[in-house]
């Protein structure tokens, strides 16, 4: 993808043209035996950018996508990010506990099920805290009235802020995870398949949510989806991923309204005529 | 007046002399011998061996006696005893395919070389109870087979000349032979690790675990590929002399577990081994614990670890009843300290609840006062 | 095999090594206690053994008390403060009859004390060393019950969760609800379990003169809190830490500020409080001290009932 096509999408959001991208990843690949997961991908995201990697199941992008977020060790590659102090660091050679502060401070990460995202036996409140104790917030009441304002922002009632995530639906707990993951304000945030497995008008109240709250916050995402729907609502850019491999990328309406692959071109014309 | 009440070392040493009493039971019936027990409640003495890991029946037949046929408590007897013996080092791995065999079956071919060899099994006994064991009456002499010396080829052997089951994990022999009571337990575990875990590992927990996988937790297709029960000769390896001497025999029972395995990327389609090996005759412990050994093999095999006999750190932490029971049994040690803590927190938390819920605390405030 | 339990052997112990642990298994565990005093609140593994006391009655404790004793040693054990307990008169004559060491009951007499549940009321001295039980060593294990994953917790200093717990506890009580194993911070670095003690002892944890080491068998680890280290009771600013408070003195010897047992002294509703620590409270009564419940008469020892 050209710098060109990058800062023309910034300019559209209105953002302006930052120096330096937030993540760099060069020549990703992961393999798996003789078996592809993803090979060569490279992209740069920049500060509150969206961008959307889209496929059918098995085209690579969850393997991309836990790659470029240090869940799982890619065979060759590098991933850079930019750190708070302007400093590029390559995530694979920083010390475990240094990738991990920065995995709870200024990443996100939101799965696709709650509950893997959640811990179900705690209230929602020590849920949102967690991640402000973990980076040595100590005082209750201050952590609590963070949570309550979380909440608030995703639109869940302050009366349900000591519930267990158990008693939450579907919607709910997504909410939730995505408080959970925002409380700390991160500057990245990893999305996989954010509204799958919830019902239609469900996930469009979520899609609204998250894109007030990216907007709001500035925040650069890197959100996996099938749903082109997700893209198109979510997305500044976006890559199209078959068989590991990146096979389109650009703005996203620009891949939506005119895509060149004839991969995407099914992919689109399958979908988009719902 | 408040009297202390002391529970000193006279009261202990007087449970100890009961303790003693009850063991002896009625004096007019002669005391057991311990060449009974050994002799006759031999499966009793195995099992002890076996999970005490120390080979020495007289003493395991000391250690039932004196633990009043409580076989955990021998157990633990055994185990006491074996830490303070000093360790010279391991003997040479034990040829179990030179087994002079009591018994050995397999359950995946009809007849093979060597036969099946029945022994002294319980197997097709239809379990009546027989009064004419409440006396001493004479027996008809087994008819033995006379003993030719010859090696009976193990099951695995014979799959794994055609390349069929997996070939045993080789073993690194730079690397010292695992001691898992000189070392502490690490996981992930290493094989030589683990099976001496499971090896002195509780009958029961390990039964009720592979029963498990046979119902479908983790389920692995087994087939009883080999069980045999015999002695074979313990060497040890004189670096003096340069060469291995005998030490003795110990009688073992080993099986071997043939397990369907449909290949990875790494390996061809084959059957996998499940490994078990107790000393003594302890038939249901060896494929109780080779079906285990299987099962905590999943990581290392590349399938989903998605029951509790696949979970290495839930089995072996737990199958030690020695430990087990000592922990489940420390309950009965005071622990009021705590407790009290815990009383004066649940007074404080209800009487809170109660002044908010109906604006007084009935019963704490009563029992306090009462107290004073 | 020899039978060595058998004749010769039933009749003394003297065929055990002093203090029953072979000497290599005890340069083992000294080599544990070393690591553990040089990293305040590291959980050293070491390769307990078994001991010819049950797992959870103080195998680990009593390792580590084998380890350091040495002959002129004096040693006092307690069981929830009282020296008279089963479990610590049992402890007592083990070392009694293996290492043949002088034992007191006198805190401040003893060079090592070995204990559970409790610590003792009077202040330790340099030169002593407090030798505690421990049944489950990791403060996180209730809520992470792995140990590949405690262990990374510990290394990455990933405490977080631990919080987490404080923070429910309040959300659900309106307080922190831990009152005993009250978790602590160690200089600044490891979160460490204290053992079983009511979080009234944990003040006396910090910056104790007295050397104090941790042995859990069962769990085969040791920890250690050097002389001189900060011990913190984990909190929040708003929901500072704070131990138990009685609200009466010792009933026998009128102590405040100590902790107390409750004892019920019939079927309706009476109750009593004394001193746990019962060292503590005779040596109070020694130097005329009266609680208010203290007959005239000396108090009768009666030896319970089997």
């Amino acid at each position: 993808m050209s710098d060109a096509d990058t800062l023309e999408a910034l300019a559209k959001a209105g953002i302006p043209a930052p120096v330096k991208p937030l993540l760099t990843v060069e020549k990703l690949t992961r393999v798996y035996g003789k078996r592809i997961g993803c090979a060569d991908v490279s992209f740069d995201l920049w500060p509150g950018e969206v961008l959307a990697i889209v496929g059918e199941s098995g085209s690579g992008k969850t393997t991309l996508l836990n790659c470029i977020s240090s869940r799982l060790t890619p065979t060759c590659g590098t991933v850079h990010y930019r750190m708070r102090d302007g400093v590029s660091a390559d995530i694979y050679k920083m010390a475990e506990a240094e990738r991990r502060y920065l995995m709870r401070t200024d990443w996100g990460f939101v799965h696709q099920n709650p509950i893997d995202g959640l811990r179900m036996t705690v209230s929602a409140g020590a849920n949102v805290g967690e991640r402000l104790m973990a980076v040595g917030n100590r005082h209750y009441g201050n952590i609590r009235g963070a949570a309550i304002e979380w909440l608030a922002r995703v639109e869940i009632d302050e009366d349900r802020v000591d519930d267990q995530p158990r008693t939450f639906s579907g919607g709910m707990r997504q909410r939730l995870q995505i408080a959970r993951n925002l409380v700390t304000e991160p500057r990245l945030v990893f999305m996989d398949e954010p509204t799958g497995g919830l019902d239609v008008s469900v996930q469009a109240r979520l899609l609204d949510l998250l894109r007030g709250l990216v907007s709001d916050l500035g925040l650069a995402v890197v959100v996996v989806t099938h749903d082109l729907a997700v893209a198109r609502l979510l997305s500044d850019r976006m890559i199209v991923m078959k068989e590991g491999r990146v096979i389109e990328a650009g703005l996203t309406d620009r891949v939506l309204d005119d895509p060149r692959a004839p991969y995407t071109q099914l992919l689109v014309s399958s979908i988009l005529q719902v | 007046m408040y009297v202390a009440v002391k529970g000193g070392e006279a009261a202990i040493a007087n449970a100890h002399r009961l303790l003693a009493a009850r063991r002896r039971g009625d004096a007019d019936v002669p005391g057991l011998t311990l060449d009974q027990i050994a002799g006759q409640l031999s499966l009793a003495v195995d099992r002890v061996m076996g999970e005490g890991s120390l080979y020495d029946p007289e003493l395991a037949a000391l250690a039932i006696k004196q633990a009043r046929g409580d076989l955990i408590e021998a157990v633990f007897l055994l185990r006491a005893y074996r830490t303070t013996l000093p360790r010279f080092g391991h003997s040479e791995p034990v040829d179990t395919g030179a087994m002079l065999v009591e018994r050995r079956i397999s359950a995946v071919y009809k007849d093979l070389p060597g036969g099946q060899l029945l022994g002294p099994t319980f197997d097709y006994t239809h379990r009546l109870l027989d009064p004419e064991l409440a006396g001493d009456e004479p027996l008809d002499a087994p008819e033995m087979a006379a003993d030719t010396g010859e090696r009976v080829i193990r099951v695995s052997d014979i799959l794994g000349d055609e390349g069929l089951i997996e070939d045993d994990p080789a073993t690194d022999a730079s690397r010292p032979v695992a001691d898992i009571t000189r070392t502490p337990m690490e996981f992930p575990m290493e094989r030589d690790a683990r099976l001496q875990t499971l090896a002195r590992g509780d009958e029961g927990f390990l039964l009720a675990l592979a029963y498990s996988t046979q119902r479908g937790y983790a389920r692995s297709h087994p087939f009883a590929g080999e069980i045999r029960i015999g002695e074979v000769d313990v060497e040890v390896m004189i670096p003096e002399l340069g060469f291995a001497v005998v030490i003795g025999r110990v009688k073992l029972t080993e099986c071997q577990m043939v397990n369907q395995f449909k290949g990875s990327t790494k390996a061809p389609p084959q059957f996998t081994r499940g490994y078990g090996l107790v000393f003594g005759q302890a038939e249901r412990k060896a494929m109780a614990m080779s079906l285990c050994d299987r099962a905590l093999r999943a990581s290392e095999l590349g399938e989903d670890i998605v029951a509790p006999a696949q979970d290495e750190e839930f089995v072996l932490s737990h199958c030690d009843n020695v430990q087990s029971t000592g922990f489940v049994e420390h309950l009965k040690l005071p622990h009021y300290v705590d407790f009290q803590a815990e009383l004066d927190l649940v007074r404080r938390m209800r009487a809170e609840h109660f002044a908010r819920t109906e604006g007084d605390t009935p019963a704490d405030g009563a029992a306090r006062e009462a107290a004073e | 095999m020899t039978a060595p339990m058998t004749e010769t052997n039933t009749q003394n112990l003297a065929s055990y090594n002093f203090a029953y642990l072979d000497e290599q298994t005890k340069r083992m565990i000294r080599r544990a206690i070393l690591k553990g005093i040089a990293i305040p609140g590291y959980q050293v593994p070491f390769a307990s053994r078994e001991m010819p006391m049950p797992y959870g009655w103080g195998t680990g404790g009593v390792q580590v008390t084998a380890a350091i004793i040495g002959r002129d040693d004096v040693l006092k054990v307690i069981d929830q403060g009282a020296d008279d307990t089963t479990n610590a008169v049992s402890i007592r004559a083990f070392f009694a009859k293996t290492a043949g060491v002088a034992t007191t009951t006198a805190t401040p007499d003893a060079t090592i004390i070995q204990t559970r549940h409790r610590i003792p009321e009077t202040p330790l001295h340099a030169g002593q060393v407090l030798v505690y039980q421990v049944p489950i060593p990791e403060p996180l294990r209730f809520l992470e019950p792995r140990e590949t994953e405690t262990r990374k917790m510990h290394a990455l200093e990933e405490y977080g969760l631990m919080h987490v717990k404080l923070y429910e506890d309040i959300a659900r009580n309106g307080r922190i609800a831990t009152t005993y194993a009250y978790p602590v911070k160690v200089e600044g670095r490891y979160v460490m379990d204290p053992s079983p003690t009511p979080k009234f002892d944990n003040p006396k944890m910090h910056q104790s003169e007295a050397l104090q080491l941790f042995g859990a068998g069962r769990e085969k680890r040791i920890y250690a809190v050097p002389p001189h280290t900060n011990v913190v009771s984990l909190d929040f600013e708003d929901h500072p830490f704070e131990i138990q408070h009685f609200t009466e003195p010792c009933a026998l010897c009128g102590a405040e500020q100590v902790y107390l047992d409750e004892v019920v002294l019939d079927d309706k509703g009476g109750r009593m409080f004394v001193c746990s620590d019962t060292h503590h409270c005779e040596s109070r009564r020694a130097e005329g001290h009266r609680g208010a419940l203290l007959g005239d008469e000396p108090v009768v020892e009666k030896e319970a009932a089997i």
